[in-house]
């Protein structure tokens, strides 16, 4: 409790603090590559027809392949404030333990990623890329041996270091300040989004779709456009091997209200408290929880969330793959894959954004893998 | 007065410490339970601590995990651990029985549900690490008009102003944090542990008493030396795994030298 409490201080200070917008603004524009463009996806929207529009926020083109640098950077930039000399994450499609190792190096911080023994099997690419960056990746046995896992090793490390020790947490989850601080981070890719849309097309998107695991891709670039209640904001969930029967990671379609890793939210638990295993295909999406405030959007009826199956989200990764040469991560690979699926029900000529949180590259085994094993016609 | 306040009381006029034995219920099976309860009792333990076991125990280290998860295998529910109270209450009418559990088992039972059955079971206290006292408000109403004693954590690194909360929040004792970290048994403690439970003890009329990493006698000494009493738990499950169906042999003599080591 003491260390939330100097992370909220420190930060709500650092928010205000002139010079550290600066630097943070410095090494995102000089060193992670923002702004990220917008891309007309026009093979795309041609395939989905009635004049519907898709547009592509490209997160997967910054450095180190997706969205969490965003956060990784802002939140090393306050450890640096805090005078705290080492890091510690949790990742689960190791994504985030490469941003974290990155900074970490970037900083000259020293680093430790906690990462779930199944994940760092189907992820194995990233645990390679982490260790070249010099961090200590930790394999967490316990339980599902995958990303909440993971968490509960990182506060178990973080209440042992906690002097010495920064938590950059990777999600909109956690104890308050943390999903806040998050979602301010990562609100950079909607502040671009919606400035770059209505200089591209001269107004505000119909909707704006983003995947969701833990929530902070679509966190980033939903907050923004809050207020424009003209933009259906939609979130898609990973129904693994799909409803009612199969392991899935959908907690906002699915869940109960539960209280995991210091966040009141919604949860998949069983009818005694405890916390179900998730499974989603894609290692970043396999979390039972969520963060608070897409469960507040979802109450409110300002986002509405739906699911799509590790199948769909394979269909998703082709047909984002054939029309446009991009090779999504299996996370956002949800997202297009939902994109599809409702065409039909979009209205002639709607305007879509889609955050692409990161690229594909870490998964292409995998998918090679599942796309055999399905017996796709299309197989790679 | 309840068991607990009785329990502290009598200790205070003997000069006395308490020796808390915390157990994770169905480990490593529902039957034993109260055979080792017993055991525990007849050995001089003066307040049982029964741990609900949680699919993710973010507070506890290996030993306790690993207990928590049979148990969740062996089919415990929160249900069953009340059950399982109803059988002790029976055979140890005075013995204080305080629960230990995670929030998310509560809060899916319902907060004021809890406080009930807790009461109707009496049970003397409830210990639950991961709600601090500045959430806990739905919870204190709840279990002052059952009776409950609320147990809330200090850590070493709580400044003052929440080691006052904590303080105001508590009933029964405070459950000192003896290091910065999660429970399980280690070779030494902290050397600030007992400057901290003085300053501690100087701020409130509670009991003080100390847990996480009490591996030995050893440690019982240095903590009793300050506090008003010692909670034993991951050592302890590590005995009752190093015995056999038969015979609690190892426990019997484990218990028996921290209870000496608690007298002196």
């Amino acid at each position: 409790m003491a260390a939330l409490a100097e992370l909220e201080l420190v930060y709500s200070k650092a928010r205000r603090d002139r010079r550290f917008q600066a630097e943070l603004q410095e090494v995102l524009t000089q060193y992670a590559g923002r702004p990220t463009p917008l891309y007309h996806a026009k093979r795309l929207s041609a395939r989905l027809g009635r004049g519907i529009r898709v547009y592509l926020k490209r997160e997967d083109l910054l450095h180190t392949g997706a969205h969490k640098i965003n956060n990784t950077l802002g939140q090393g930039l306050l450890a640096k404030r805090m005078g705290k000399p080492r890091l510690i994450a949790e990742t689960g499609a190791g994504q985030h333990g490469v941003a974290t190792a990155t900074v970490a190096a970037l900083m000259g911080l020293r680093c430790e990623i906690f990462m779930g023994e199944t994940d760092i099997v189907r992820q194995r690419l990233n645990v390679v890329r982490m260790r070249l960056l010099g961090a200590k990746v930790t394999p967490v046995t316990s339980g599902s041996k995958t990303l909440k896992d993971a968490c509960n090793e990182a506060i178990r490390d973080w209440v042992t270091n906690v002097r010495t020790t920064h938590y950059i947490i990777g999600s909109v989850v956690g104890p308050h300040p943390y999903p806040m601080i998050v979602r301010d981070f990562q609100s950079v890719i909607g502040v671009e989004a919606r400035r770059q849309i209505r200089r591209e097309t001269g107004r505000l998107p119909n909707a704006v779709v983003a995947c969701v695991g833990g929530g902070s891709n679509a966190m980033g670039i939903f907050h923004p456009f809050f207020s424009d209640r003209s933009v259906r904001l939609i979130g898609v969930e990973a129904a693994g091997k799909g409803f009612p029967k199969g392991p899935h990671s959908a907690t906002l379609v699915k869940g109960t209200v539960g209280v995991l890793h210091g966040t009141r939210s919604f949860l998949l638990q069983d009818k005694d408290g405890q916390v179900i295993e998730a499974h989603s295909v894609a290692a970043g999406l396999d979390y039972p929880g969520v963060g608070p405030e897409h469960a507040y959007y979802k109450q409110i009826h300002r986002a509405e969330y739906h699911a799509v199956t590790d199948k769909e989200a394979l269909g998703g990764f082709q047909f984002l793959a054939e029309t446009e040469g991009i090779l999504p991560a299996l996370e956002p690979s949800h997202a297009i894959a939902y994109l599809k699926k409702a065409a039909p029900r979009l209205k002639r000529g709607s305007v879509v954004v889609v955050c692409l949180s990161g690229r594909g590259d870490k998964d292409v085994e995998l998918i090679a893998q599942e796309l055999n094993g399905h017996g796709s016609t299309n197989s790679p | 007065m309840n068991r607990i306040d009785s329990l502290f009381a009598r200790l205070r006029r003997e000069n006395g410490k308490a020796l808390i034995a915390y157990l994770t219920v169905g480990f490593p099976s529902l039957r034993a339970l109260p055979g080792i309860v017993d055991l525990l009792v007849g050995e001089g333990v003066d307040l049982i601590e029964l741990g609900i076991p949680f699919s993710d125990p973010l507070a506890d280290g290996p030993t306790i995990q690993a207990a928590s998860q049979w148990a969740l295998r062996q089919g415990v529910t929160v249900g069953k651990v009340f059950e399982a109270v109803r059988g002790l209450r029976r055979r140890h009418r005075d013995l204080p029985i305080g629960l230990m559990t995670y929030y998310n088992p509560v809060n899916r039972f319902g907060v004021k549900d809890f406080c009930r059955a807790c009461a109707r079971e009496q049970v003397d206290g409830v210990i639950i690490p991961d709600l601090p006292p500045e959430e806990a408000n739905e919870f204190i109403r709840a279990a002052r008009p059952a009776g409950l004693d609320t147990i809330f954590l200090a850590a070493p690194t709580s400044p003052i102003s929440r080691l006052r909360q904590i303080a105001r929040s508590s009933r029964g004792f405070i459950y000192y944090v003896s290091l910065t970290g999660v429970t399980g048994a280690r070779a030494s403690l902290p050397g600030q542990m007992q400057a901290d439970v003085r300053s501690i003890k100087r701020m409130t009329r509670l009991p003080v008493c100390v847990g996480f990493g009490i591996s030995g006698p050893a440690q019982v000494r240095q903590v009793v030396r300050a506090a008003d009493g010692v909670i034993i738990g991951s050592a302890l499950l590590n005995a009752i795994g190093r015995s056999s169906k038969n015979s609690w042999k190892p426990v019997e003599s484990f218990i028996r030298l921290l209870r000496a080591a608690c007298h002196a």
